[in-house]
């Protein structure tokens, strides 16, 4: 998608990060990365997932998207457990750019400690975190 | 992004109504990419791409002693290049060491243009400056300020180009001024992406409607990104990458343009890298499998990726590695070191990509 964007229903992580938390299943949240990192990277050519098992803690590195020119850490928003990895993205790492929100997700987690949840951004905080 | 200090090319105005990413380059805020790398990497392969090239920087030798001061300080034969010829060589420290890979365009019988990697300008320049001071009758002037450049790129380049110029375009590897549309050009039949194509120096002031005439004439825009896929696929180097003082031009795979009878400054170390063979040598590889190997990256048993990337042609992660000279066999296989995974690749052929290939 050519322009920005950040939905409602999601939470930021400064390091340009979502998590997506279904109201009825709280112990899980799916995760990917933000219109703006996606942007700044630019084409994602590749995208090695962890494998499922892989231990997620917050605001560390656990994943790497690649595009042409450029290697960029995936900051866990969120402390898990990996228990789904998109493998769509094996074939086409390019939804990350344009569906970041959706067919672009990267892994699904079980969350180890659901109220980390606190520490994110909602939409605006993290559109004013762009601003400066 | 931007700084204050960084310098702009006469172009700068065209990058930024066409919305393309500015970086930081060798000092100069540069067009990295516009629409994207991939989809401008492809239209150099298959139809025709524009980059500005004006970053890079221009020194003129003339006067009668120039071809000797040349001969002591490029690494080719420069009295081979024919009247409004070009021709590529390096330049080399007394141990063999390359301070910079450089075209060089004969304008005149005495008065030849070298162009320079933008961040070795001014230590090529001050190099000149200095040796220059043991030949009579010639001069070294810093000619950088003088002259824009573009370079147009692609299997639909000349067309494009011939349709605005006086006369015929000159052929590879020959430099011709000529009129396009109105300015006084430069054209250059080189290039940096394997494609046909034309490089033009013109004055800065001419840059700006050149630029706006042929990419209304179908150039797509194309940045440093795609400039960087484009070289590396067809395994030219870039300066700061795959060479550097570190090594010098036989370990790089440059032993061609070498002459080191000519008695060029770093000839004899030269000479005894050729003649007791190196220990190292530039490969091209390809990763067998996932993974892009980058710039840093070990390989092991010894050595180390200089340049690397995803080929936008092959779809595969490619790159230029520095391994041992027993490693450096085509065919042989590889482990390079990403970031902690191994990743298993293939000595190539060069260039990495073929036209029709």
């Amino acid at each position: 998608m050519s322009q920005a964007s950040y939905p409602t229903d999601l939470l930021y992580h400064p390091e340009h990060d979502w998590a997506r938390i279904a109201e009825d299943d709280p112990e899980y949240a799916v995760l990917g990365i933000t219109w703006y990192a996606q942007d700044a990277l630019g084409e994602v050519v590749f995208f090695d997932p962890p494998p499922v098992g892989t231990t997620l803690a917050k605001d560390a590195s656990y994943a790497e998207v690649e595009s042409v020119k450029a290697v960029s850490d995936v900051v866990a928003p969120l402390s898990g457990e990996i228990v789904e990895v998109n493998q769509a993205l094996s074939e086409n790492p390019a939804m990350i750019n344009e569906d970041p929100y959706g067919e672009g997700w990267l892994v699904k987690v079980r969350l180890s400690d659901p109220s980390e949840r606190g520490a994110l951004l909602d939409a605006a905080a993290y559109k004013a975190t762009l601003a400066g | 992004m931007v700084s204050p200090d960084l310098r702009r090319t006469p172009l700068f105005g065209c990058h930024v109504a066409a919305a393309a990413k500015l970086v930081e380059f060798a000092g100069w805020e540069m067009p990295v990419q516009y629409e994207g790398v991939r989809q401008e990497h492809m239209a150099v392969r298959e139809a025709c791409g524009i980059f500005d090239v004006s970053h890079m920087g221009e020194i003129e030798t003339s006067g009668p002693g120039a071809l000797a001061l040349l001969q002591r300080l490029l690494s080719n034969d420069v009295a081979k290049i024919a009247p409004d010829g070009a021709q590529y060589s390096v330049l080399c420290r007394e141990d063999g060491g390359v301070l910079d890979d450089l075209f060089t365009y004969r304008l005149d019988a005495e008065r030849y243009l070298t162009v320079t990697n933008a961040a070795n300008h001014e230590r090529d320049l001050a190099w000149f400056v200095r040796h220059a001071q043991a030949f009579p009758d010639v001069q070294v002037r810093d000619a950088i300020e003088a002259w824009a450049m573009l370079a147009v790129q692609g299997p639909l380049a000349r067309e494009i180009v011939q349709a605005i110029s006086d006369a015929p375009l000159p052929p590879r590897m020959i430099a011709a001024p000529r009129r396009l549309a109105g300015a006084d050009v430069l054209v250059c039949g080189t290039g940096y992406t394997g494609e046909d194509g034309v490089e033009l120096l013109c004055a800065p002031a001419d840059a700006p409607a050149l630029w706006g005439e042929i990419t209304r004439r179908g150039a797509t825009p194309a940045g440093l990104g795609a400039r960087d896929t484009l070289r590396l696929e067809v395994c030219f180097h870039l300066y700061g990458n795959d060479l550097s003082v570190a090594r010098g031009p036989i370990e790089a795979g440059l032993g061609w343009c070498c002459k080191e009878d000519t008695g060029f400054i770093g000839a004899d170390a030269v000479r005894a890298v050729r003649d007791g063979g190196p220990s190292e040598k530039l490969v091209a590889f390809a990763i067998d499998g996932p993974g892009i190997a980058r710039q840093g990256n070990p390989v092991i048993g010894g050595g180390e990726v200089t340049s690397g990337t995803l080929s936008p042609c092959l779809g595969t992660g490619v790159g230029l590695a520095y391994v041992p000279a027993e490693h450096a066999t085509v065919g042989t296989h590889l482990q390079i070191d990403v970031r902690g995974k191994m990743r298993p690749a293939v000595v190539k052929d060069k260039p990495l990509y073929r036209k029709g290939s």
